[in-house]
């Protein structure tokens, strides 16, 4: 329990409105979207409408070492949010503004609440776009996604959140707030402070302004979808597109079980027998995007893909895509708990770790569908369980260390897109060795010494 | 076992949540609040929290509760297939049985039950109205503002209460010359005591299409808003009363003007009588010929397109959300609408979000219900148009009062009573060329 004095100098600072003290509200701020995970009730719940309430909070919260976890919309799958010490949560929320689209310098400036698609339809306005697009676009914060560093399905081509944050004003953990980087394209001014805090999941300070890159956006695009009968020849067909010099704004890949759940659930008229299916997708300029397609059915084809289908406007392209997007709903209503992990290897690894995957699966007796991000080595093996069967989440649990195991043997690395949490953290001195996770320590410990800030993640106190 | 009865006939639609968050992104009373309990996936937490044991039910559970519109959005972007309006519907009914009904809502739902008083009180009503209501000046209908804030603000805008109830302005049963069919209408409550205008546009299109029209007399409140909030035995009595007052009529169908009303005749009453086998068996029994007018018109009648006059109206249409995922009608309003000669049907942004009114939801919740609203006003009001249709009269309230707070001039009406004035503008015209 808080001592009174703190919740006292909370509402004072914040207004009674802005502070959430009710159990009944305490209580849905206890988890986010990772599964079969404890979940920890929070003290208090904060909503701050300004850099300067989110920098009182801190001082209050450094006077009577109350920890703070911030949070946005609560989407990610590492654990990244939940309160396990208790405390202060911070609610983001009601900083959800976008302040400027700058279409000279190609930037827009957010506040951290402001929802990633918001951002998306306010840049698309002036014929802009902002490519990170994680599965929670419509969903999930900027600072969240800023935090974790989220990915999505462009990766291969536009790459990741951090390639598009040019500059971040921070409340650091003794309540200081500072600005680092700016709209310019270079900067090499002191350490690189943006981009440390950019998937440092809240843990180093605490983002209140986003200035981010925006590009262009592409003004045509080309779907392309190959069936495959052999895994590696699916990986050979990933690698000979990129050989060739097209490098595909998505190239996703969907494994046998994952094919067979979907055609179950929407009937999209895959072939129940194939093991592998590439769905890819280039876009650009028209008269590219038409070539580039012509030159990847040819590619696909000579790799042996046993069906190739190119959607010719709007409506195919949805069709394709249909398998796609039902993939995790299809795989969520087959069992009542999905564990999505999101171990990356380098592409060329991809067929190696899907047979992988599916030996693990034999070796547990468990159901272990996965699809992902091919064209960048980001594949989700999504493990469908029942997190009421103790003795099946043994197994589940012995079967994620093997495919972390995996993932680092093939030269890959634990999460690509998801973030440590709490969820990863007893794997990373397995990546990193002893000298490694002290190195981030004390990093940790340099700016926020006291542990104020998501403590319990990514690492914890000596 | 119904949602109804425990809370435990749940369990497993709660295990089906993975808490990814996606009803974040549609549900209209988060956008307001952004507060984790008013999205489904925070009261989902709530009752799971319940069931393991870890919190009781307590009175501050039971207004968290209350913070949802039952909109179905949520049902509708879940990747789980997560029926969350089953979900809500048993929380709300475990938090009445455990920590009881609220006082306002237990006084309203009682009078619900008692036809006679609650006529009569609605007849006091329409006499007295002025008391407590102001009038608006407006050009379409008659509406009223509260002269003094009895708690739920001063900003909503009310309809008159009809001096005359529609059930009492006809007869049990309105024939027809050579009737193709024998239909009942069940009118709901706000169609009998307040928007009337809906209920005689039905019966003109009915017989228009030369249907005899049966009014059962003895026919009650749907009990929608008992069993939403909880009031289970209020919701069972009115369901076995309608049923009993249209068996005893007869007819080759049933039609509604009001979601609430729909919803209620085609899932609710079997729901609520699950366990009683006679009745239950009626309850099916109806189901199965029940339909909204709009669905009746395109799909069972169809009906004439000969005899439609010019309409000249700029239209966009709001989709009641108990109409459109409620029961999955969305086309047949809008079809309606295309048939008639001078509408223009211009769509707004988001037809189908929440107008936040959500029966006593919006007596309850005054200020987010408002927020809500102020959205689709302005949604309505980009659009240029000088007429909104929608299917429930509920949400006309809310709409009425919206367009009237927001102070644009828009004409609020039922789909159908724009297809009624066509019948009469096509008579009128060929009366001319005669």
């Amino acid at each position: 329990m808080l001592a009174r004095e703190v919740l006292e100098e909370l509402v004072r600072v914040l207004g009674r409105e802005n502070v959430l003290t009710e159990q009944e509200d305490l209580l849905t701020y206890a988890y986010d979207a990772t599964a079969a995970m404890k979940h920890h009730k929070p003290d208090v719940v904060v909503a701050p409408l300004s850099t300067e309430q989110v920098a009182d909070v801190v001082k209050i919260a450094l006077r009577y070492h109350v920890p703070i976890y911030t949070r946005g919309s609560g989407t990610n799958l590492s654990g990244g949010t939940i309160p396990i010490e208790g405390g202060i949560v911070l609610s983001m929320l009601n900083l959800n503004k976008i302040l400027e689209v700058d279409q000279d310098n190609l930037t827009a400036t957010v506040q951290p609440g402001v929802i990633i698609q918001a951002l998306n339809d306010e840049a698309a306005k002036h014929g802009l776009l902002y490519p990170p697009d994680p599965g929670t676009v419509t969903t999930a914060t900027m600072g969240g996604s800023v935090s974790e560093c989220s990915g999505g399905l462009r990766g291969l081509k536009y790459g990741v959140t951090k390639h598009y944050i040019m500059g971040l004003q921070l409340v650091l953990a003794n309540g200081e707030v500072i600005r680092w980087g700016g709209k310019t394209v270079k900067n090499v001014t002191g350490y690189d402070l943006v981009a440390l805090f950019t998937g440092a999941e809240g843990t180093l300070g605490i983002i209140t302004e986003i200035i981010v890159k925006l590009i262009p956006a592409p003004e045509a695009r080309k779907s392309i979808l190959a069936v495959f009968d052999d895994v590696d020849k699916a990986g050979r067909a990933i690698a000979a597109i990129i050989r060739n010099k097209v490098i595909p704004a998505t190239l996703e890949i969907l494994d046998n079980v994952t094919i067979q759940t979907v055609e179950n659930f929407v009937h999209a008229g895959l072939p129940m027998d194939a093991e592998a299916v590439l769905l890819c997708e280039v876009d650009g300029y028209k008269e590219v995007v038409v070539r580039e397609a012509v030159l990847v059915e040819r590619i696909l084809k000579e790799e042996g893909a046993v069906q190739v289908k190119i959607a010719k406007d709007d409506k195919e392209r949805d069709l394709l895509w249909l398998a796609r997007r039902s993939a995790l709903p299809a795989l969520a209503q087959k069992r009542p708990t999905t564990v999505l992990e999101d171990a990356t290897v380098p592409r060329s690894k991809i067929p190696d770790m899907l047979k992988a995957i599916r030996s693990i699966a034999t070796k547990h007796n468990l159901q272990i569908a996965t699809f992902g991000h091919a064209g960048d080595g980001n594949l989700h093996p999504t493990i469908l369980t029942d997190e009421r069967d103790l003795e099946e989440m043994k197994r589940v649990h012995l079967a994620v260390d093997e495919i972390f195991e995996t993932a680092l043997a093939l030269g890959g690395t634990l999460s690509g897109e998801h973030g440590i949490g709490i969820a990863k953290m007893k794997y990373l001195d397995r990546e990193f060795g002893e000298a490694g996770v002290a190195a981030l320590r004390r990093i940790k410990e340099s700016l926020d010494p006291n542990y104020l800030l998501n403590p319990g993640k990514i690492v914890r106190r000596d | 076992m119904s949602v109804y009865d425990s809370l435990d006939s749940i369990t497993e639609e709660l295990h089906k949540c993975m808490k990814c968050g996606n009803c974040m992104a549609v549900c209209p009373i988060y956008k307001e609040t952004r507060q984790e309990v008013g999205v489904a996936r925070g009261k989902i937490s709530l009752a799971e929290y319940i069931l393991s044991g870890e919190i009781e039910m307590t009175k501050g559970m039971g207004n968290r509760f209350s913070l949802c519109t039952t909109c179905m959005a949520c049902n509708t972007n879940c990747p789980c297939g997560v029926r969350f309006d089953k979900i809500i519907l048993a929380a709300r009914a475990e938090s009445v049985r455990k920590k009881g009904l609220q006082p306002v809502k237990k006084i309203a739902f009682t009078a619900l039950k008692m036809q006679r008083v609650f006529d009569f009180g609605m007849k006091a009503g329409s006499i007295f109205q002025g008391v407590a209501l102001k009038n608006i000046p407006n050009r379409h209908s008659k509406l009223a503002r509260m002269r003094v804030d009895v708690g739920i603000g001063k900003e909503k805008v009310f309809p008159m209460l009809s001096k005359k109830t529609l059930r009492s302005e006809f007869p049990q049963v309105i024939t027809v010359k050579n009737p193709k069919m024998r239909v009942g209408f069940f009118t709901g409550c706000m169609i009998n005591y307040f928007y009337t205008d809906i209920g005689r546009a039905v019966i003109e299109v009915l017989t228009e299409n030369d249907i005899e029209v049966v009014i059962p007399k003895f026919q009650a409140c749907c009990g929608i808003p008992a069993s939403v909030n909880g009031d289970v035995a209020s919701a069972r009595t009115l369901a076995k009363r309608n049923l009993r007052a249209f068996e005893r009529m007869g007819a080759d169908a049933l039609v509604v003007a009001c979601s609430s009303g729909g919803t209620a005749w085609k899932h609710v009453f079997g729901e609520l009588l699950e366990n009683d086998h006679e009745l239950k068996a009626l309850a099916d029994k109806w189901a199965k010929k029940s339909y909204d007018i709009s669905e009746f018109l395109i799909h069972q009648v169809p009906f004439k397109k000969e005899g439609l006059g010019r309409v000249a109206r700029k239209v966009t249409y709001h989709e009641p959300c108990h109409l459109n995922r409620g029961q999955g009608i969305s086309k047949e309003p809008r079809e309606i609408l295309k048939s008639i000669p001078g509408v223009e049907l211009i769509e707004m942004k988001e037809p189908g979000r929440c107008c936040g009114m959500a029966g006593s939801f919006s007596l309850v919740h005054p200020d987010l219900s408002g927020q809500i609203s102020d959205r689709k006003t302005a949604d309505i009001q980009t659009t240029n148009t000088d007429t909104v249709a929608t299917g429930c009269p509920a949400c006309r309230l809310q709409l009425q009062s919206g367009v009237e707070n927001a102070g644009f001039d828009e004409e609020v009406l039922h789909t159908v009573q724009i297809l009624a004035e066509s019948y009469r503008v096509g008579k009128g015209e060929l009366k001319r060329s005669k």
